[in-house]
């Protein structure tokens, strides 16, 4: 948001710690909510929802990886395998149980958590390199796992159908529907992260990252908050993976295989690491960048490219953008997106009159 | 039958030699890296899939013979390998390990989705001048492809082992890994170093390339290979040539005999698990591997 801060003066601890210290940036957020919340939903169509929808689902699992890696510095390359356990968590209880969602989404996010603080035990020991070596084999395990264990899995393919949510009866079946149910847990995850941040415990989180010894010196237990970090981390993921299957009404372990948590590594470094509103500007970024290279790749190269041709190409020529990416980012921009819209406000901020 | 049963171990215990040494190939290339310049290299399986590619297409593209594509195979990842250190690696020296690691990912992004936009999607093979019947030892057969990758590695290992210890260069190498300002200090060319490791990583991934894409085939999927490469280096320790060959081994005959005896009990797959189950063994009971050197930190 464009901050005209004069004459706004904080008297109190409360008002300086404040989410949105300035009146004219709660309006921008209350705005931006209203548009996102009462008016997309009713204007937009179908298929744009269906974007959203996806962006949103992001958005939870790239708050949560960002925790991890952006806060508290541990590197993860698990974030697929994570979502995978929440998923077929939340499919278990609802196809075994019935369980209604606001039961199975939380008891996705736990177990996932469970098996976070599994996998995060080894950072005790190691870090760094080798604790991305070592998710990366939770990730390899993991899915090995849910692939050959059928009582996980159940059966043909490894997927479990999953029926869309119901509240009080109604079940939420269009897009729009859909969209409020999806955005309402977005919401929670970016306010609950906000704070998170700013709390005892993110300010831990943030001493292990930037030197975990000194952090030990002043009294932090390194080992309870990393693996802290690894549980809340992973019950985002757990989250965000029982939210994708109820949206896409399947849970297969092919929708969170290794390049999935690449995608959200690129969301956390492509967005900004150490930041709420990167997760959110990385999520909706590289969800989309797909559908753009597409729409880019059909506006110009309809005239010698085939359509059997575009659907070969898209695929790898994301994989290339996207690596292309995060290595353009990590060299020119390592606070990515979440920076530049710093910058730009910044720039703003005394706009016409800066000197 | 017990006789029966000690033959299949046999066999299993052969191959998992074989399919060993064969890793060993691959993670050679990596601990260079490691050693040399102390990067993580995510991509060496990618590395390994454009060697692959660049000998198969040289050969049946452009119909050169087997020698020549294999030369040209080498030629182009020491080009790769200069052009990547300058472009993506060196701007990164000085910063955190996980930048560096983040980097080789999305590099190994970036390898994967080109290589098929350079070289095609489908499956393309590469013809080695050898036999390709299996060599009959009576017990066990020995497939010739499995044997010249056994061999390059082994010969690899030799030279490494030298280099590092002995050659001018590769103490300069082992000093650049050490601590590369008091590198600088003595006056060695940090820069140089990191460009000629990579560079030297593209050799050995490009000799890796050819011989797993002689066994395996060539397309995108040939650079999971590179999965297998972590337990390896994570065995043998990260910064030790032995190592590499050592971990090889260990991981090629563990994932074949677990597969021989495990598989028809859990239906499957188990070669893709049983590595990384090790992995993290090691990792918790000795993380420096068996080969490496402990690393001392202080604030």
């Amino acid at each position: 948001m464009f901050h005209r801060e004069a004459g706004v003066f904080k008297t109190s601890y409360a008002a300086d710690m404040a989410l949105y210290p300035l009146p004219i940036a709660r309006w921008a957020v209350a705005a931006c909510a209203g548009l996102f919340i009462a008016v997309a939903p009713l204007t937009f169509g179908e298929y744009y929802l269906s974007l959203l929808n996806l962006c949103l689902v992001a958005i939870v699992g790239a708050l949560g990886l960002n925790i991890l890696l952006g806060y508290t510095g541990q590197i993860s390359i698990g974030q697929g395998a994570f979502m995978s356990v929440g998923a077929y968590t939340a499919a278990n209880l609802i196809v075994r149980l019935g369980l209604p969602f606001w039961i199975t989404i939380p008891a996705g996010g736990l177990m996932a958590a469970l098996i976070g603080i599994l996998v995060g035990i080894p950072s005790l020991r190691i870090k760094g390199i080798y604790l991305a070596i070592a998710t990366l084999a939770a990730q390899l395990i993991i899915e090995w796992t849910i692939n050959h264990v059928h009582w996980i899995s159940g059966g043909i393919q490894a997927s479990i159908e999953i029926p869309r949510p119901s509240l009080f009866g109604h079940v939420l079946a269009s897009e729009a529907e859909i969209y409020v149910f999806l955005m309402c847990f977005a919401v929670l995850a970016i306010v609950a992260t906000l704070n998170l941040v700013r709390s005892r415990v993110g300010r831990a989180f943030i001493a292990v990252r930037d030197q975990d010894i000194a952090a030990e010196i002043i009294g932090i237990n390194i080992f309870g908050y990393k693996l802290y970090a690894f549980a809340i981390s992973s019950f985002y993921a757990g989250v965000a993976g029982a939210l994708e299957s109820y949206y896409l009404g399947i849970a297969n372990y092919e929708q969170f295989q290794l390049d999935v948590s690449i995608d959200y590594l690129a969301m956390v470094i492509i967005g900004g690491l150490g930041s709420v509103l990167g997760s959110i500007f990385g999520a909706v970024f590289v969800t989309l960048l797909p559908i753009a290279t597409r729409w880019a790749l059909e506006a110009s190269g309809g005239l010698f490219l085939t359509q059997a041709n575009l659907a070969d190409l898209v695929p790898h020529l994301r994989l290339v953008i996207f690596g292309g990416l995060i290595i353009f980012f990590l060299i020119v921009e390592p606070d990515g997106l979440a920076r530049l819209w710093r910058n730009i406000r910044n720039y703003f901020r005394l706009w016409p009159f800066s000197y | 039958m017990p006789e029966f049963e000690w033959q299949f171990t046999l066999v299993l215990l052969t191959n998992g030699v074989m399919i060993g040494l064969m890793y060993g190939l691959i993670a050679l290339g990596f601990v260079l890296i490691y050693k040399a310049t102390d990067a993580i290299n995510f991509a060496q399986g990618e590395f390994v899939m454009f060697a692959a590619f660049i000998a198969a297409s040289a050969a049946n593209a452009a119909g050169l013979s087997f020698w020549a594509s294999a030369g040209l195979a080498i030629l182009g990842m020491v080009v790769l390998g200069f052009g990547l250190e300058r472009v993506v690696l060196r701007p990164m020296i000085g910063r955190p390990v996980i930048a560096v690691v983040m980097a080789t990912i999305g590099l190994a992004a970036v390898l994967r989705g080109g290589a098929v936009l350079a070289f095609g999607a489908g499956v393309q093979a590469i013809e080695m001048p050898i036999p390709d019947e299996p060599i009959n030892l009576g017990l066990v057969l020995l497939s010739p492809v499995q044997l010249t990758g056994a061999a390059v590695s082994i010969v690899f290992l030799a030279v490494f082992t030298w280099f590092f210890l002995k050659s001018r260069v590769g103490i300069a190498m082992r000093a650049v890994a050490d601590g590369q300002q008091v590198a600088m200090a003595v006056g060695i060319d940090v820069r140089r170093y990191f460009a000629l490791a990579w560079a030297m990583a593209g050799i050995v991934s490009a000799l890796g390339g050819v011989v797993w894409g002689a066994m395996l085939g060539v397309d995108n999927q040939l650079a999971l290979v590179g999965l297998k490469v972590f337990p390896v280096v994570i065995l043998g320790g990260l910064d030790s040539v032995l190592g590499a060959v050592v971990g090889g081994l260990v991981v090629g005959v563990v994932e074949n005999v677990a597969a021989g005896y495990l598989d028809p009990v859990v239906g499957g797959g188990t070669k893709d698990f049983a590595p990384y189950v090790l992995m993290i063994l090691a990792l918790m009971i000795r993380p420096e591997g068996l080969f490496g050197r402990r690393r001392i930190e202080r604030v």
